[in-house]
Formats: structure tokens, C-alpha cells, sequence
């Protein structure tokens, strides 16, 4: 698709979700979300656990019906038309729904007869996926004996059987070590560029930042942003210098010296020892802040240049959600559970000077 | 494709899927055949010894109430199965694929039964070795084990409901453990009844346990000529009384066990 403006008019949406509402008994899952995928594009749901990215797969899916709302697939209703939505639709859950104790060939054969397809075209069609996902010698024996990377990608080879044109993958690296994962990154990315229309639910943010076309973001039910990665992260604001010094005592000198480069208020941390200055103009702040330090007594320990990643969107955005409910006096690094994980990952996008 | 050819070709699928696992889990060959064996032994030596049947050996009164007793048994494998399945996400899978409604549990119920006859050929052999005879022609003692197979089909769906409703296996297995247990005692199953309290007794009449018991021993060619005719209708009509159960088991649970199967939402 080189040129822009004609691939606009050719675009259609894959999936289509409109004020989805899905009530459990005491809880609601869903609370009115809408969101579309254009054909060929990945779609990252991007939310902490109970968010309600499983609900909303599950329904688009076909294995449960939303209370309110409605959603379709190529413009097949996801319950009137449901048996038609599952011939173009695969599904990878997010616990490997393999039988253990048939071989990986025998999994693939059986999903392939059941996606109707003929005995010889199951057949062949399971060969060709071991060989993909890298499990022909595998593929004769029975799935109890595989690790957890291999029983996944056994899944997704599964949920590729029938050539689906949709495929929803619910959180498909959870769990997986990081070499598996980024295998898995890797098949994904060839599947769209073979044209597969993918809806993918992540709790992490690289994932998604790295597969996803456009980001929706959901917490407790609801839509609470959307866009592509690069528009949110610039929701969330601009690029921060970090410091780290040696004494905690030794930071306020610091900040009174690059007081002048922020372009909004900076941050103290005692406890780190840190300093955080919002700052606009990328490395060329980094080396003015360094030439202003030059020959100052003060301990840098650490330096650098951060640029928000979407775990600073993600704290941003479900810190304000919690805020409307939560009592105000919740501090801002009393991060709900399921964002810790955010945290955790967060020194990688730093830019360290060398 | 019609609708009826992708239910029979889906079931015959799932069909297979669960007869493979027969045939790669140990256990389920042990639970199938060796504790059949060891039952048959037991009851045939240890109540035989005290339990004098008049006019027939005890092996040919026992047998087709042990048939009857364990292709129930062997029925509750359907509910820990399909709980296991649940379990495992596979129950969601197969709900995401084009494939019938009921294929599943046709499938499972089918290839129970599967395993059903396994069982019955290493008990029938084991009966034979301890006195155990067919005395009717071969086509009434075929009849005799189709009974039997239908029966226990039946139950198999009221387990399916029951897998798919408690979810996890262990508790299927105990839940029917405490149900099959009494039930199946409570019966002509393995001592002549007219010494059961009344109340026990006229539970025993109308169990369709005893029905199929009967049934099978009818069609065996095992009923006492010294014994004194049942003197109760679904013992005098066993056949047609089972059948009864059996129409009505199915009417009722299968329904409900696809019904259940299209809610099983997994974990």
C-alpha cells in the first residue's frame, strides 16, 4: 500500500465493537467500549489484569454473548452470524488449549477437521505449520512433553490452521521466557505482513509498542485512551532528563543549577537520590545540563535522557483513573497492583551517557 | 454440507481424539481392566462363599450385576473428563471452531462407551475362567451386552452435565462415588433382594439398576430356574423398563449437557 490516500478508500474494518456492555453478577466487565480494526493492522488492548481485554475477546470470539452492544467480524455479527465469524476467526486463549496427549501433529489434524477442513488438507497444512513454528520433530510426540514456549506456539499454529483472516491473540507471551517471546514477536509480525488482521491484548507495553498499529488502552471496563503509540506517549508528555547523585543532600544544588533548562517542575527523590527535569530539544539539553556541571563538586552517579515509554502512559492514565474513584490522598507512587509491572521495566528506555 | 453429516463427521473426530488417549494413558487401562478383574475375583470368591443362589452358580448371578455396576462406573469418566477439558481451555476452543454444537459430547460419550467394552470383554473372559456361562443363543447375549452399553450411554450424558457444571475432576469422582455406590447396591446387583428392608426393597424394585441387571441376566440365559418370577412390573419387563429410563435419561440430559456446554466458560 505506497500510496496513502488510496489505501484510505480500500481499508475496510475487520472488527467492528459498539458500546460493548458485559455485566457478571457483581462486577461489569465490560462498560461500553467501541473500537474498530482496519483489515491488515495489528490492534494492541493494552490493560491491567481484569481490565476487561479477555471479556472483550471472548465476546468477539463468539464464546459469550455482550449484555449490550454489538460487534462483527468483516461485518459478520459476532452472535447472529457466529458460526460464520468462527470459519474467519482464529483464537489463541491465553492458557495453551492443547491435548497433552496427542502428538503435535495429531492437535493440528483435529483442529483442522473441525474447522472443516478435508482429512488430506489438515494433513498437509499441519506439516507445513510444525515446520513454521518449529516443532516438526517435535510434532511426533505428544504434547505432555513440551515446554511452555512449545506448547504455545503450538496454540497459535493451531489457531492458524484454517488460514484465519482474524486472529485474536489474548496475552500470547505471558509466561513465555524472553527468547520465545521475541519469537513470537517475530511470527506475529510475519502474519501481518501476510495480511492477517490481529487483535492482541498485552498487559506489556513493549509488546504492544513494538506490534501494535494503534494502542486502545482499557481499564475497568472502559476505553480510557487510544491512538498510536507515538500519540500516546506525547499525551503523557515530553522527554525528562535524570540525575542520580551520590548524597541525597547534594540535590537541591543541582536543581537550583539546572533550574533554567526544565520547562516544567522538577522532581525530587531523596530516597533515589534523584532528580527528574522535564525538559524540551532531546541530547542537546542532556549536554548543556552536563557543560553547567562542569567542575562542580557534586557525585553524578547516573545520567540520562528519558523519553516516555508507554509505561509512563500507562501510570499517567491509570493513576487518573484511579484518582476519580479512589480517595484523593492516594499518592501518585501507590500505583495499583497491576501496574507494577510498568515499574519494574521502567530503567530500559533510559539513554545512558556512555 | 449438511448439518447432520458435520455432527456425525465432528463427532467421529472427537471420537477418536478420546479413544487415542485411551490408548496413551496407563491408568485409564488399569481403572478399565484391572479393577474389573479384581472386583470379579473378590465378589465371586468372598460373597460367594456366604451367598448360596438356588438352583444357578453365584459366578452366573454375580456377573451381570458387576457388568451392570461398573459400565456406570465407567460412565462417571465422561464428567471428570469433560471437567478436565474444561479445565485445560480445550472446551473453549472447540466452542471458537466451526464444528457442531454437540460433537463433543457425542464424542465423549461415544468413546466412553468405547472403553466401556474393553472393560466388558476382560470381565466377560475373567467371568468365563470362574464359572461364569452364557447359556441363550449368541444373538440375545450380544442383545444382553447392548443393554448394558446403552444404559451406561445414558448415564454418560447425566456426567457430562455434571462435568461441565462442577468443572474440576476430583470432585466429580467423589461426587459420583457417593451417588453410583449406594445406587448400585441397592439392587439385584450382587444378592437376591427379598431380604432387603422394605423400604430398600422397593427402591431395589423400581432402581433401574436392578432393571438392567435383570435384563442382562434374562438375556445371558442367568436367571434361576429355582427362584420364583419377579413379582413387580419393571422386573417383569426389564428390557422395556431400562429402555424407558434410557429414552427418558437422554431426553432430559441431553439437552441440558449441550445446553451447558454452549455456557462452559471455562476458567
Amino acid at each position: 500500500m505506497s500510496d496513502p490516500i488510496y489505501s484510505v478508500a480500500i481499508v475496510n474494518a475487520a472488527i467492528e465493537v459498539e458500546g460493548l456492555v458485559k455485566r457478571y453478577k457483581e462486577t461489569i466487565a465490560l462498560a461500553g467500549i467501541d473500537f474498530s480494526v482496519p483489515e491488515g493492522t495489528v490492534l494492541g488492548l493494552l490493560g491491567p489484569n481484569g481490565a476487561g481485554k479477555t471479556t472483550a475477546v471472548r465476546v468477539l470470539s463468539t464464546l459469550i454473548k455482550a449484555d449490550e452492544g454489538r460487534a462483527s467480524v468483516f461485518g459478520m455479527d459476532v452472535v447472529t452470524d457466529a458460526d460464520a465469524v468462527r470459519s474467519t476467526i482464529g483464537l489463541t486463549g491465553q492458557y495453551a488449549a492443547v491435548d497433552e496427549y496427542l502428538t503435535g501433529f495429531e492437535n493440528l489434524e483435529m483442529i483442522g477437521r473441525l474447522y472443516q477442513l478435508g482429512k488430506s488438507e489438515s494433513r498437509s497444512r499441519a506439516t507445513a505449520l510444525l515446520e513454521r513454528f518449529d516443532l516438526t520433530d517435535a510434532g511426533r510426540r505428544i504434547a505432555k512433553t513440551y515446554s511452555g514456549g512449545m506448547r504455545r506456539r503450538l496454540d497459535v499454529a493451531a489457531s492458524l490452521i484454517a488460514q484465519p483472516r482474524v486472529l485474536f491473540l489474548d496475552e500470547p507471551t505471558t509466561g513465555l521466557d524472553p527468547r520465545s517471546r521475541l519469537g513470537m514477536w517475530e511470527f506475529i509480525e510475519e502474519l501481518v505482513g501476510e495480511g492477517t488482521t490481529i487483535l492482541l491484548t498485552t498487559q506489556y507495553l513493549d509488546e504492544a509498542d513494538r506490534l501494535a498499529d494503534s494502542i486502545v488502552v482499557i481499564d475497568e471496563g472502559k476505553v480510557i485512551a487510544r491512538g498510536t503509540a507515538d500519540e500516546l506517549k506525547a499525551q503523557v508528555g515530553g522527554e525528562r532528563l535524570e540525575f542520580t547523585v551520590g548524597h541525597a543532600a547534594e540535590l537541591p544544588e543541582l536543581r537550583e543549577k539546572l533550574a533554567s533548562l526544565a520547562v516544567d517542575e522538577p522532581i525530587v527523590n531523596e530516597q533515589t537520590r534523584s532528580l527528574t527535569i522535564p525538559v524540551a530539544g532531546g541530547a542537546d539539553v542532556l549536554r548543556a545540563a552536563l557543560a553547567r556541571l562542569e567542575g562542580s563538586p557534586i557525585t553524578i552517579v547516573d545520567v540520562g535522557l528519558r523519553r516516555p515509554d508507554l509505561d509512563d502512559v500507562f501510570m499517567t492514565l491509570t493513576g487518573h483513573a484511579a484518582e476519580k474513584t479512589a480517595d484523593p490522598s492516594t499518592e501518585a507512587d501507590e500505583e495499583p497492583v497491576a501496574t507494577g509491572r510498568g515499574a519494574k521495566s521502567k530503567s530500559k528506555s533510559k539513554e545512558t551517557v556512555r | 454440507m449438511s448439518a447432520m453429516t458435520r455432527v456425525v463427521g465432528d463427532s467421529i473426530v472427537i471420537t477418536k481424539r478420546n479413544l487415542i488417549k485411551v490408548k496413551r494413558v496407563p491408568d485409564l487401562i488399569v481403572f478399565a481392566t484391572l479393577s474389573p478383574i479384581m472386583f470379579v475375583l473378590l465378589f465371586r470368591y468372598i460373597f460367594g462363599s456366604a451367598i448360596p443362589i438356588e438352583g444357578i452358580g453365584y459366578a452366573e448371578f454375580l456377573l451381570p450385576g458387576i457388568f451392570a455396576q461398573t459400565v456406570i462406573f465407567g460412565s462417571t469418566i465422561t464428567g471428570a473428563s469433560l471437567a478436565d477439558d474444561v479445565q485445560k481451555g480445550l472446551i473453549e476452543r472447540f466452542r471458537s471452531l466451526p464444528m457442531a454444537r454437540s460433537a463433543v459430547l457425542i464424542g465423549r460419550t461415544v468413546a466412553d462407551q468405547g472403553l466401556n467394552v474393553i472393560t466388558i470383554v476382560v470381565m466377560s473372559l475373567t467371568g468365563l475362567l470362574v464359572g461364569w456361562r452364557i447359556r441363550s443363543s449368541f444373538l440375545e447375549a450380544l442383545a444382553g451386552f447392548g443393554v448394558l452399553l446403552l444404559f451406561a450411554f445414558a448415564i454418560s450424558w447425566m456426567f457430562a452435565l455434571v462435568g461441565l457444571l462442577v468443572r474440576t475432576p476430583e470432585v466429580v469422582n467423589n461426587a459420583s462415588f457417593i451417588v453410583i455406590f449406594p445406587i448400585t447396591f441397592i439392587a439385584n446387583t450382587f444378592v437376591p433382594t427379598e431380604g432387603f428392608p422394605t423400604v430398600l426393597r422397593v427402591f431395589a424394585d423400581w432402581n433401574p439398576v436392578s432393571s438392567v441387571t435383570q435384563a442382562s441376566r434374562e438375556l445371558f440365559g442367568n436367571t434361576s430356574p429355582a427362584l420364583p418370577p419377579p413379582d413387580v412390573w419393571p422386573l417383569q419387563n426389564p428390557v422395556l423398563y431400562t429402555l424407558i429410563w434410557v429414552a427418558l435419561i437422554l431426553v432430559i440430559f441431553v439437552p441440558l449437557s449441550i445446553r451447558q456446554y454452549v455456557k462452559a466458560a471455562g476458567r
